[in-house]
C-alpha cells in the first residue's frame, strides 16, 4: 500500500464513515471527503483513462484544475462529467470512471495508447473529414474521454435570481476574507463567494493561528447584516457593467434546491480567487501518482491522507517544500528534485533535519511505471542520471494566478511577470481589482493588506470608510515564489510523451507539429491542438503551452502572448443556468380562450406563429390529418364553417394623422377609406419587400383598427412604433396593439348569414347593409361583438369579434346556432386548402421575403396617386434592374393525385441546374377534386399553359402553369 | 446583459429591450429625389463604429418607448443621451 489514511489529521468527520463504490469496488471514506481524497485513501491510483490515448490517470489536483478525474455518479442523482475533486461522496453513492471499459484498471480502449503515434494534433479534422465527419462523430465521441449521460439521469432542481450588491469579493482565503470584513465593516453590501465548503483558502493548511484567524473573521462577518457569505458558490463570468454569473450549489438556506443561478450587479469586485500550481512537461509525467505539491499538501492537511510512501518532490521554486516537509513528518520517504542549482541554506537546513534527501541542480526526466509511478529517472549536475524508485512525484513548477475574471470583461490585461515567470494581472481600473495571490502577492501578510485595502479604496470612493484588517498573528515562514523557469525537461528518447495538457492529452510534440504545419498564433495554436480546451479549461497547463511554444520558436513566453480568458471560469451545469425555465416555460405557449374547447372538440393542437396554439385539424373515428381536413374545408364550400381567429395580430390606431401613416406603410391608398369600411393592404419594408398583409377598418373618423399575420404581429409592431417615434414624431397617432383583448370567431361558408341570423343579432346583416369589407358592432343574443366581413376562404364569411372574456360563450352559441346547417369546426390545415383554392397568398409561403407586390399579382393594389410610400423607391428600383422575376402562377400536377412537397424547386425540364421558382403551397382540393398548387415561378405569368417541372429527391414532377385562383375568381361567392 | 437606461424606466435589463441598431437619420422625405446609388447607401451601409456610436433601442416589453443612447462598442460604456431629442 503506498496511499493510505493516517490515523488523524484533516478536517473530516472520522465519527461518520461513508460506504460507496467506484468502477465496483466497494470503498469506505468519511463525512467531509471528496471524491479523490477518498479514493486516495483506498489507495486507488487509476481513477480514469485519458481522452484521445486511454492512458490510465490518477488525481492529479485538489479541485476545479484537476484534469484528469472526471467521473459518472450511477446513483444517486445519475450525472455525468463530475470532477472527484469537487464531488463530496455520498452514502450509498455509486461511482464510475469515464471513457473506460470495462473499467479504468483494465481498460480495452488502451490500445489507442500503443497507436499514439498514429493520433497526433488534427488527427480527426485530417481523418475523418470525407465523407462527413457526422458520421464518425458518434463513434470517436464514444471512444474519447466524455461521460455518457446516464438513462433516467438526474434533474436538477434550479432557481434563477437576480441580485445586486456594492462589492463582490471572490475567493474567501485571506485576501478576499480581509476585503470582505473591511467592506461589510464600512457598510458596503458585500456578498463573499468562494467555490468551497470552508473559507479559508490556502491559510487552512497553515496550522493553528491561521485557523483561529479564520475563525474570527468568519464569525463577525457572519455577524454584519451588510454581508452574505456564499459557499460553493463559483463567479463563473464576469460580463460588462459588473454584470456576473454567479453559480451556487445546494444553497444552505435552500434546502431543496440543487442550484441556485445569480445574475448579479456589483458595484465593484475584488478578485481573490488565489494561484494554481502548475506542472512541468517530463517524459510521462501523467503517470498516475504525479500530482502537484500542493494537491499533496492539500490530502494530507484536510484529509490527513498521505498520497504516497516515498516521495520524490519535484521543485523549481520553495513553494514545493511545504509539502515535502509535511509528508516527512507524515513518515514518508521524501526526495527532493530541486531544478536550481542553489537552494535557500535555511530550507537546506530544514531538509536536512527532516531526513530529506536534497539535489540541488536535479531535474526529473521521466517518470517510470505505468499504472501507477514507479520510479523516475533523474539527471543532475553534470548531465549525471539516475534512476530511483518512488510511488508519488510532487511537482511544484510553479504558481498561476487566477486573475481570471478580471480579464473576461477585457478590462485588464495579462502582463509577463519574470520573477513568477507566469502572466499576471496587468493595471485595474478601482471598481475591479485584482489582490493577493491572484495578483502574484503570496504572503499572508501582504494578501490580507491587499485586501482590506482595495475594499476600503472602493469604500472610500462611496463615502465610506473601512478600517484595516489585521493579518493572523505568529510567525509565517518567508514566502516567495520566484521561480526557475522551469516548463520542459528534455528527453533522453525521442517519441517521449511529455503532456502539456492533460485533459485533452496534449504533448509537446503535438505543440511542434501545429507549429511545422504552419500555425503561429498562439490562439490557433490552442485551437488545432486542443490544448486548455478540457475541462480544466488550462488551470494546470496554459501557462506551460505558452512557454512551451516560446521556447520551440525562439520567443520570450511574454511575447507568445497570451490567450483570452472567456467565461465560464469553471463548468457549469446548463440545467443551472436554465432553472425553471426549461421547455413551454422558456417560450411560454400563447392559448385562445377556446384552448379547452378546442381540445375536448378533439382538435390538433400546433404553434400558428408567435407561440400561437391553434388547432390543425379535428379529426373523427378512422381519420388522418388529410381526411379530417379535406372533410373540413368540404364543409365549408358546401355549408358553414367556423375558425378560431383570436391569434390574427390586431391594432387600434387613433388620431388625425392615421391616414398619413396608413398611406405611409401601405402599396395601396387608405385615407380615401370610408367610416364603417375595410381595406385588404400590403405594406413593404423600405427594401422593397412585403413585411406583411391584412385588413384595415376604419372603425370611425378617427377610430382605425388593422390587422397583422398571425406570426407578423411583432415585425408590424415594431415597424408602426419606429415611424411614430423616429421618423414623423409630429405625427398625432396613438397606437395599441390588442391582439389578445379580443377573441375571434370566423364563420364560413354558403349558410353563414343563415347562422349569424340564427344568433339573433342587433343589426342588420343583408348584403345591402353589411357588404364585404364592412364591419359593425353591436350584439348578438346580448353578446357584444364586432363583426367584419373579410374573406380568406373564398366564401361567404363573418369574423365575430368579441372581448375575449365572452368568447367561450359566443363559440358555444355558435356551435349551437349553426347544428342545424352543419357547422363544422375548421383547423389551419382546412384553412390552408381554402386558401390555395381560392388564390389568396399567405406569409411564409408565396411572401417568402424576395416577392414583391407585383410578382403576386397585385400590382393593381399600387397606388399611382401617391407620391411615395416605404418601400416604393427599392421596389422600382429592384424592377428596373431585374426584369426577370419569379411570379405568382396555379401548377397542377400531370398526376392530379400527386402531392408536391411544399418548398420543391422547380427547375428547366427538371435539370440539377439552377432553379427557376419553387412550389409554394400543394394540397388536395376539395372544390376541383384533385391536388393544385401555387408557385413562384420565373416570368410566370407569361407562361401560362406551359409545362414546368419540380424535383423532388430523384424524381420529377411536371406541372401545368395555370392562373393561381382555382375557386370562384370573380369573387362572387365572397360577396355574396 | 447590459443595463440599458430608458427615459421613462431608468435603467432596466438588456433583456426587456430591442435593439434597432444604429441610429441612422430619419427616413428621407422624398426618396425618389435620390439617385440610385445614394438611395441604396442610404438604405444599406451603416458606419459600423468600432468605439462610442449612437444606437436606437425599444423599450418592448416595458413602456414602448424608442430612445437613442450612446454606446461604446468596445467596452459597453453607456452614456444616456437628451430624452427630449428625436431619437
Amino acid at each position: 500500500m503506498t496511499a493510505t489514511r493516517l490515523p488523524a489529521g484533516g478536517l473530516i468527520d472520522r465519527s461518520r464513515p461513508i460506504a460507496f463504490r467506484f468502477d465496483g469496488l466497494a470503498l469506505t471514506g468519511f463525512a467531509g471527503d471528496t471524491l479523490a481524497a477518498a479514493l486516495l485513501a483506498n489507495d486507488v491510483a487509476v481513477v480514469g483513462r485519458s481522452f484521445k490515448l486511454h492512458r490510465p490517470r490518477g488525481v492529479f489536483g485538489a479541485g476545479i484544475d484537476d484534469p484528469n478525474t472526471t467521473v459518472t455518479r450511477l446513483a444517486p442523482r445519475p450525472a455525468t462529467n463530475l470532477r472527484a475533486t469537487t464531488t463530496p461522496i455520498e452514502a450509498g453513492a455509486e461511482y464510475r470512471s469515464v471513457g473506460t471499459w470495462p473499467n479504468a484498471r483494465h481498460d480495452l480502449g488502451a490500445v489507442a495508447g500503443a497507436f499514439g503515434r498514429l493520433l497526433p494534433a488534427g488527427f480527426y479534422y485530417k481523418t475523418f473529414m470525407a465523407p462527413n465527419w457526422h458520421l464518425f462523430e458518434p463513434f470517436i465521441r464514444a471512444a474519447a474521454g466524455l461521460g455518457r449521460v446516464p438513462e433516467a439521469a438526474w434533474q436538477p432542481v434550479s432557481e434563477s435570481r437576480f441580485g445586486d450588491c456594492d462589492l463582490l469579493v471572490v475567493g474567501a482565503g485571506p485576501a478576499g476574507l480581509a476585503a470582505a470584513l473591511a467592506g461589510a465593516r464600512a457598510g458596503l453590501r458585500t456578498i463573499l463567494a468562494d467555490d468551497g465548503e470552508r473559507p479559508g483558502g490556502r491559510l487552512l493548511d497553515e496550522g493553528p493561528a491561521a485557523r483561529a484567524w479564520i475563525d474570527a473573521t468568519v464569525a463577525e462577518l457572519d455577524g454584519l447584516h451588510t454581508l452574505r457569505r456564499m459557499p460553493r458558490s463559483t463567479v463563473w463570468g464576469h460580463h460588462e457593467q459588473g454584470f456576473v454569473s454567479l453559480l451556487e450549489r445546494a444553497p444552505p438556506d435552500a434546502p431543496d434546491l440543487d442550484f441556485r443561478h445569480w445574475k448579479l450587479r456589483a458595484g465593484a469586485i475584488v478578485v481573490a480567487a488565489g494561484a494554481f500550481e502548475r506542472s512541468i512537461a517530463f517524459a510521462d509525467n501523467d503517470r498516475p501518482g504525479v500530482m502537484l505539491a500542493s494537491a499533496a499538501g492539500h490530502y494530507l492537511d484536510r484529509y490527513g491522507v498521505r498520497p504516497g510512501a516515498d516521495v520524490l518532490a519535484f521543485a523549481t521554486n520553495d513553494s514545493g517544500y511545504g509539502p515535502a516537509f509535511a509528508l516527512a513528518a507524515a513518515g514518508a520517504a521524501v526526495r527532493i528534485a530541486d531544478a536550481r542549482d542553489t537552494v535557500d541554506p535555511a530550507l537546506a537546513r530544514a531538509a536536512a533535519a527532516a531526513g530529506i534527501d536534497l539535489r540541488p541542480g536535479t531535474v526529473v526526466e521521466r517518470a517510470l511505471g505505468r499504472s501507477r509511478v514507479a520510479g523516475a529517472v533523474l539527471t543532475g549536475p553534470g548531465g549525471r542520471t539516475e534512476r530511483v524508485a518512488c510511488d508519488l512525484i510532487a511537482v511544484a513548477g510553479g504558481w498561476n494566478p487566477a486573475f481570471h475574471l478580471a480579464s473576461h470583461s477585457r478590462r485588464v490585461r495579462s502582463v509577463w511577470n519574470e520573477a513568477l515567470a507566469t502572466f499576471t494581472a496587468g493595471d485595474c481600473p478601482p471598481d475591479l481589482v485584482v489582490v493577493g495571490a491572484a495578483r502574484g502577492s503570496f504572503a499572508t501578510e501582504d494578501c490580507v493588506r491587499e485586501g482590506w485595502q482595495a475594499a476600503a479604496a472602493i469604500a472610500a470612493g462611496l463615502g465610506r470608510t473601512g478600517g484595516p484588517v489585521a493579518p493572523p498573528e505568529g510567525p509565517e515562514a518567508p514566502v516567495t515564489r520566484a521561480v526557475a523557469p522551469l516548463f520542459l525537461v528534455p528527453p533522453a528518447k525521442p517519441g517521449a510523451k511529455l503532456f502539456v495538457d492533460l485533459a485533452n492529452d496534449v504533448t509537446t510534440a503535438d505543440l511542434g507539429l501545429a507549429l511545422r504545419e504552419g500555425y503561429r498564433s498562439i490562439e490557433l495554436v490552442k485551437r488545432y491542438t486542443t490544448a486548455g480546451m478540457g475541462i480544466d479549461q488550462g488551470k494546470t497547463g496554459n501557462v506551460s503551452v505558452i512557454a512551451v511554444v516560446g521556447a520551440l520558436t525562439g520567443a520570450a513566453p511574454g511575447d507568445v502572448g497570451t490567450t483570452t480568458f472567456r467565461p465560464p471560469y469553471a463548468p457549469v451545469e446548463f440545467g443551472a443556468i436554465a432553472g425553471a425555465r426549461a421547455e413551454a416555460r422558456l417560450y411560454p405557449w400563447r392559448q385562445t380562450p377556446l384552448a379547452d374547447w378546442h381540445l375536448a372538440a378533439g382538435g390538433v393542437i400546433y404553434e400558428a406563429g408567435l407561440r400561437w396554439q391553434r388547432p390543425g385539424y379535428y379529426p373523427r373515428a378512422g381519420e388522418d390529418y388529410r381526411t379530417a381536413a379535406a372533410r373540413e374545408a368540404r364543409a365549408v364550400r358546401e355549408a358553414v364553417g367556423v375558425y378560431d381567429g383570436t391569434p390574427l395580430g390586431r391594432f387600434r390606431l387613433k388620431g388625425p394623422d392615421v391616414p398619413a401613416l396608413l398611406d405611409l406603410v401601405y402599396v395601396n391608398d387608405f385615407a380615401s377609406l370610408a367610416p364603417g369600411r375595410g381595406r385588404y393592404g400590403i405594406m413593404l419594408t423600405d427594401d422593397g419587400l412585403i413585411l406583411d398583409d391584412g385588413v384595415t377598418f376604419r372603425l370611425d373618423e378617427t377610430h382605425w383598427l388593422l390587422h397583422s399575420s398571425t406570426g407578423a404581429a411583432d415585425r408590424v409592431h415594431l415597424h408602426l412604433e419606429q415611424i411614430l417615434q423616429v421618423h414623423r414624431p409630429d405625427w398625432r397617432v396613438s397606437l395599441i396593439p390588442v391582439t389578445s383583448q379580443w377573441a375571434n370567431a370566423t364563420l364560413c361558408g354558403p349558410r353563414a348569414r343563415d347562422v349569424l341570423a340564427a344568433l339573433n343579432p342587433d343589426f342588420d346583416i343583408a348584403p345591402a347593409a353589411l357588404p364585404f369589407m364592412a364591419t359593425v358592432e353591436g350584439h348578438v343574443g346580448g353578446l357584444p361583438v364586432r363583426v367584419c366581413r373579410v374573406s380568406w376562404t373564398g366564401e361567404l364569411s363573418f369574423e365575430l369579434n368579441t372581448p375575449a372574456r365572452h368568447a367561450v360563450e359566443l363559440w358555444q352559441r355558435i356551435m349551437a346556432a349553426g347544428a342545424p346547417f352543419g357547422i363544422t369546426p375548421v383547423g389551419s390545415e382546412a384553412n390552408h386548402i381554402l386558401r390555395v383554392e381560392a388564390g389568396y397568398i399567405s406569409t411564409g409561403h408565396e411572401v417568402d421575403g424576395t416577392a414583391d407586390v407585383i410578382d403576386l399579382g397585385l400590382g393593381g393594389m399600387v397606388s399611382r396617386r401617391k407620391a411615395d410610400f416605404i418601400g416604393k423607391r427599392s421596389m422600382e428600383l429592384r424592377r428596373r434592374l431585374d426584369p426577370e422575376r419569379f411570379e405568382l402562377v396555379g401548377l397542377l400536377p400531370a398526376d392530379p393525385n400527386r402531392l408536391v412537397p411544399e418548398g420543391a424547386p422547380l427547375t428547366p425540364g427538371g435539370a440539377a441546374t439552377d432553379q427557376e421558382g419553387f412550389v409554394s403551397a400543394c394540397v388536395a382540393s376539395v372544390a376541383l377534386g384533385r391536388v393544385v398548387g401555387l408557385g413562384l415561378l420565373k416570368r410566370g405569368r407569361a407562361r401560362l399553359g406551359e409545362t414546368v417541372h419540380a424535383r423532388v429527391r430523384d424524381e420529377i414532377v411536371p406541372l401545368t402553369v395555370v392562373p393561381p385562383v382555382f375557386h370562384d375568381a370573380d369573387r362572387t361567392r365572397v360577396k355574396s | 446583459m447590459l443595463l440599458i437606461p430608458c427615459p421613462w424606466c431608468g435603467p432596466r435589463p438588456e433583456g426587456e429591450f430591442v435593439n434597432l441598431g444604429e441610429a441612422v437619420p430619419p427616413r428621407p422625405a422624398d426618396p425618389a429625389a435620390l439617385a440610385d446609388d445614394v438611395w441604396v447607401e442610404t438604405l444599406i451601409m451603416r458606419a459600423n463604429v468600432r468605439g462610442p456610436h449612437v444606437e436606437r433601442w425599444w423599450h418592448q416589453r416595458s413602456c414602448g418607448r424608442i430612445f437613442a443612447i450612446e454606446r461604446d462598442t468596445l467596452t459597453h460604456a453607456i452614456r444616456p443621451l437628451d430624452p427630449e431629442a428625436r431619437p
